[in-house]
Parts: C-alpha cells; sequence; structure tokens
C-alpha cells in the first residue's frame, strides 16, 4: 500500500531522512517511534505531501502510495490529500458548528446532495466513536467539545472524505489518559478499514496499537519489524536501548 | 512601604484612566448638550434655508452616507484583496515588503495630500469634475492602507492549523482561503471597515477639493454631481456663514449627528464582531 523507496529529504542544508526504505501493508497500523528530530514526523508528512508546504525543501527517491508514485508530475496532490488523511497532534478543529466541521471535507470535495452529506456526517462520527456525545448538539461550535472530543472530531472529518490511508501525528500527545485510552481504541478499530501510519512518543501506545513498528534514529530507518518481535527481542541493540527507556 | 508604593501606583494608574475617559465623555456630552436643542424632524429632513439659520441638513447627511457607500465599495475589494496576497500569496517576497513600505507611509500621509492628488487625477485629468465619483475615489485612496492593514492582520491571527486542516483534506489553496480562512477573519476585516466609515465621515480635507459643495438644497442626481457632506457643512457652519454667532447651534447639531453615525456603525460592528466571535471562541 505504502511504499518508499530511498528516499532522502532536506529542510535546506539540513539532511533530514537519509536513504528510508520502506513498505507498509495495507489496512495495518504502523507505528513510527524515535527520539525528537529523529525525522518520524517529516517521513509522515512526506505521505500527503504536507512538506510542500514548508518553503525551500527537497526530496528524492520515490514515495509510492496505492501503486503511484505520489511526487511525480501527474499526482494532483489536493486528491492525494482527499485519499491520504491527516490527524494532527493539537485538536485543529475548524471554527464552525460540529456539522460544519464534517461536512466541509464533502462540500469542498464536491458533494452537494445534503441528505447525502448528513448520513455521511453521522457515519463518520459514529466511526469515529462520537455519535453519541455529540448527536443532540451537531449545530453547536465544535470549540465547546472538550479536548479528546476535538481530536475525534477531527478524525471523524478525516474519515468524512473516506480516504485509504490515514496519517496520525502524535494524535493523543495532547490529550488525558482516558481519551487517550479512545483514540487508541479507535485506532484500533479503524485498522479493519484504513491503513494507518501513526508517530508517536509513547512506547507503551505503540505496542498496544501497532502491528508494526518503526524505529526512527537521526534521519534513518533503524529497524523495522513486526511490533512484538520488536518490543520482545529487537535485532539491534540501539533498539533495545531506546525501547527500554536508556535513551530518549 | 512596598504597600504604599503599590497602593500609589495603582491609584496613579486609576486616576489616568479615570481622567481619559472623563475627557472622552464630557467631549461626547459637550456636543450631545449643546446639538440636542436644534435636532428635531425638520432638521434631519429639511435642507438649509435662510442663509443656513434654519431649515435642516438633510442633503449633507445623504451626502456624507453617499460618500461612505462609495469609498467603501472601492476601497474594499481592492484592499482585502491586496491583503489577502500579500499575506497568504505573497509571503515576504520583495513586492511584498515595497507594498508594506508604500502602505505604511501612505497611511501617515495628511489627508489635505490626498485631497490635492484627488482633485489633480479625478476632478481635472480624469475630467470627473468636482462629484461624487471624485470624492468618493479620493476617500477610498485615504482609507486603503487602513484596509489593507486591518485585514493583514485579521488574516495574519487566523491559526495556522485551519490552513493545513483544510488542505489535509484535500482542499485547494483558493478554496481553504475562501471557506476557512475569510470567514475566521472576517470579524477583524469588519472592524477595519467600521474605522474606515468613522475615518470616511469625519474627514473634510480630501472632500474640500473633490466633491463638497458650501450650499446645495438639493440632492446629488448622478455620481457626477457634486454633494454637500456633514465635515465639511460643519466648517462652513463655523467659518463662513452668513452670521456665524446665529448659526453655531446648527454647527453643533451636525456635528452631533455625525458623531452618532459612527457611534451607530461602530455598534453594528460590535454585534457583528460579537455573533461571529461566539463561533470562533475556543475553549481550550
Amino acid at each position: 500500500m505504502i511504499k518508499a523507496k530511498d528516499v532522502h529529504f532536506y529542510y535546506g542544508d539540513f539532511h533530514a531522512l537519509k536513504g528510508v526504505n520502506i513498505e507498509i501493508k495495507e489496512k495495518t497500523v504502523t507505528a513510527l517511534i524515535g527520539p525528537s528530530g529523529c525525522g518520524k514526523s517529516t517521513f509522515l508528512r512526506l505521505f500527503n505531501r504536507m512538506n510542500d508546504l514548508i518553503d525551500n525543501t527537497r526530496i528524492e527517491g520515490q514515495c509510492i502510495v496505492d501503486n503511484k508514485d505520489i511526487y511525480s508530475k501527474s499526482i494532483d496532490v489536493d486528491t492525494l490529500r482527499k485519499n491520504v488523511g491527516m490527524v494532527f497532534q493539537k485538536p485543529t478543529p475548524f471554527p464552525k458548528t460540529i456539522y460544519e466541521n464534517i461536512a466541509y471535507g464533502l462540500k469542498i470535495n464536491g458533494y452537494k446532495d445534503k441528505r447525502k452529506i448528513s448520513d455521511i456526517v453521522e457515519k463518520s462520527l459514529k466511526d469515529a466513536a462520537l455519535w453519541e456525545e455529540v448527536k443532540d448538539k451537531l449545530q453547536q461550535s465544535a470549540f465547546q467539545l472538550s479536548g479528546g472530543q476535538q481530536q475525534r472530531l477531527c478524525i471523524a472529518r478525516a474519515l468524512a472524505v473516506s480516504p485509504k490511508v490515514l496519517l496520525m501525528d502524535e494524535p493523543a500527545s495532547a490529550l488525558d489518559p482516558i481519551s487517550t485510552s479512545k483514540i487508541e481504541e479507535l485506532i484500533y478499530t479503524l485498522k479493519k478499514e484504513y491503513t494507518i501510519v501513526v508517530v508517536t512518543h509513547n512506547m507503551q501506545q505503540a505496542a498496544r496499537i501497532s502491528d508494526n513498528t518503526a524505529f526512527f534514529m537521526m534521519g534513518e530507518l533503524v529497524e523495522y519489524n513486526d511490533t512484538k518481535k520488536m518490543f520482545l527481542n529487537p535485532e539491534k541493540e540501539i533498539t533495545q536501548n531506546y525501547i527500554t527507556g536508556r535513551f530518549g | 512601604m512596598r504597600k504604599f508604593k503599590q497602593g500609589l501606583a495603582f491609584s496613579l494608574f486609576k486616576f489616568f484612566a479615570v481622567l481619559v475617559v472623563g475627557i472622552l465623555f464630557s467631549i461626547v456630552f459637550f456636543i450631545l448638550f449643546n446639538g440636542i436643542k436644534v435636532i428635531n424632524w425638520e432638521f434631519l429632513t429639511k435642507s438649509p434655508s435662510n442663509g443656513m439659520l434654519s431649515g435642516g441638513i438633510f442633503p449633507a447627511i445623504i451626502g456624507t452616507i453617499y460618500l461612505i457607500i462609495g469609498s467603501i465599495i472601492f476601497a474594499v475589494p481592492f484592499g482585502v484583496s491586496a491583503a489577502i496576497y500579500n499575506i497568504e500569496y505573497g509571503k515576504n517576497n520583495w513586492f511584498v515588503k515595497i507594498m508594506r513600505i508604500m502602505t505604511n507611509n501612505l497611511a501617515g500621509v495628511p489627508s489635505i495630500i490626498f485631497g490635492l492628488v484627488g482633485m489633480a487625477l479625478f476632478v481635472n485629468k480624469l475630467n470627473f469634475g468636482p462629484s461624487l465619483i471624485s470624492g468618493a475615489l479620493t476617500l477610498a485612496i485615504l482609507i486603503l492602507p487602513l484596509i489593507i492593514r486591518t485585514t493583514e492582520e485579521a488574516l495574519k491571527s487566523v491559526p495556522e492549523d485551519y490552513r493545513t486542516s483544510s488542505y489535509s483534506l484535500g482542499a485547494s489553496k483558493l478554496t481553504t482561503i475562501r471557506k476557512v480562512v475569510l470567514p475566521a477573519a472576517i470579524p477583524n476585516i469588519l472592524t477595519g471597515i467600521v474605522l474606515s466609515i468613522g475615518r470616511v465621515s469625519g474627514e473634510t480635507a480630501p472632500i474640500l477639493f473633490t466633491v463638497a459643495a458650501y450650499f446645495l438644497p438639493h440632492l446629488p442626481q448622478s455620481i457626477y454631481d457634486q454633494a454637500m457632506a456633514l465635515p465639511y457643512h460643519l466648517y462652513v457652519l463655523v467659518t463662513s456663514g452668513t452670521d456665524l454667532e446665529a448659526s453655531r447651534s446648527m454647527a453643533y447639531g451636525t456635528a452631533l449627528v455625525l458623531v452618532a453615525i459612527v457611534f451607530a456603525m461602530n455598534l453594528l460592528a460590535g454585534f457583528f464582531r460579537n455573533k461571529m466571535n461566539k463561533l470562533n471562541k475556543r475553549n481550550s
């Protein structure tokens, strides 16, 4: 589903990713771990071309999503981003009603039929496990929700445009433990329909939710393996040291 | 001793705050007290008569309203578009930098200069004559820097998150600006427009050579007609009426109407802002 072939990435002169190769299977959860500044978020943002928004950056190598080289000239970036959804670290709802937050992605992608839109809004909120909490206040501002609810709203918003891939950049790091566990459960159920790549700082979280784990350090992919194997018996000593918290 | 210092500082700050409010309040009260005597239905709906000693200021009110509408129609599309370019597209390229220097300088130019340029350009060169269109265009140029600046600030205050979230859903840049950035910025843009309206309704110098008529008993029939306007009418009443003592109360009445228009505009903007801010308010 997702492939990276010898990917290098530069912020100006800074060499942020140094020849990363990876292959991610459909409908799995892959956790990207590693110390701050290791390039895991940069790597994640390659796949919906969010890094394009930063000036003076450059990529080499190939990024493939759904058998298409997403950096080739024939790719329409807006369509790519519709197919590859993203959830950010901080909840980032729009200053609109709860309903409009979800409907936004549909409207900009050409949906006109009001009934269809409201059906998808309901389905997305159900899929994001938020429907029961908000069904009576869809016309209220999204800012009235708690942080955890806002984050699930953002997940629902991403799901509404029916992406194939969901990128999550530390989606629970700004939330309390209860909200975090709700997001984790959610990721687990969403795996049935979506390919999920999640950046996390939290080792336990990576161990709980992911099928595969990729460990990044200094812009290199150090180890990429089955999560169980990685946490019980990593191949490299440095991975072992990081996972057990000897540095961080 | 420390407590005394704290108390002294507090009292001083409070004294100045009260003083400022007091000054502002007394100005408003002064105008209200002197002007209210002449305000009646006739004053608001009749033309001046009897050498401006009786009758009303209806043509001046309408003239000012026309000038407000005219200048806003010209200035808002240009100003808001320029600000969108500067903030959303231009980032910090050389063109934007030059433009910023120009607008900053333009904002500080005395308004009489705008009057002069407006006369040279619109009245003479483009041959509009002294007319509503010349006056409105001159005032539009006068408030452009204000509208550009306030719109820029409004756009800057929209969190970057909104933009990235919108892009992440597959929205193009234009869609993002139209559907997310502008709606979030509109309360602040409106504030800028209201400030401009205050400016337009109060400026005398720019309309002096471009539109204002000393006395015009009828309303302007087209945009190429001259018109009376409140600030210039006030100036006329105070400096060059037939009987300055007698027309003084008419002047206060005119001032009161002018202040009331600005005040009403501010209330209106406050109403819009409140309504939209309810949705914009973040609880985190």
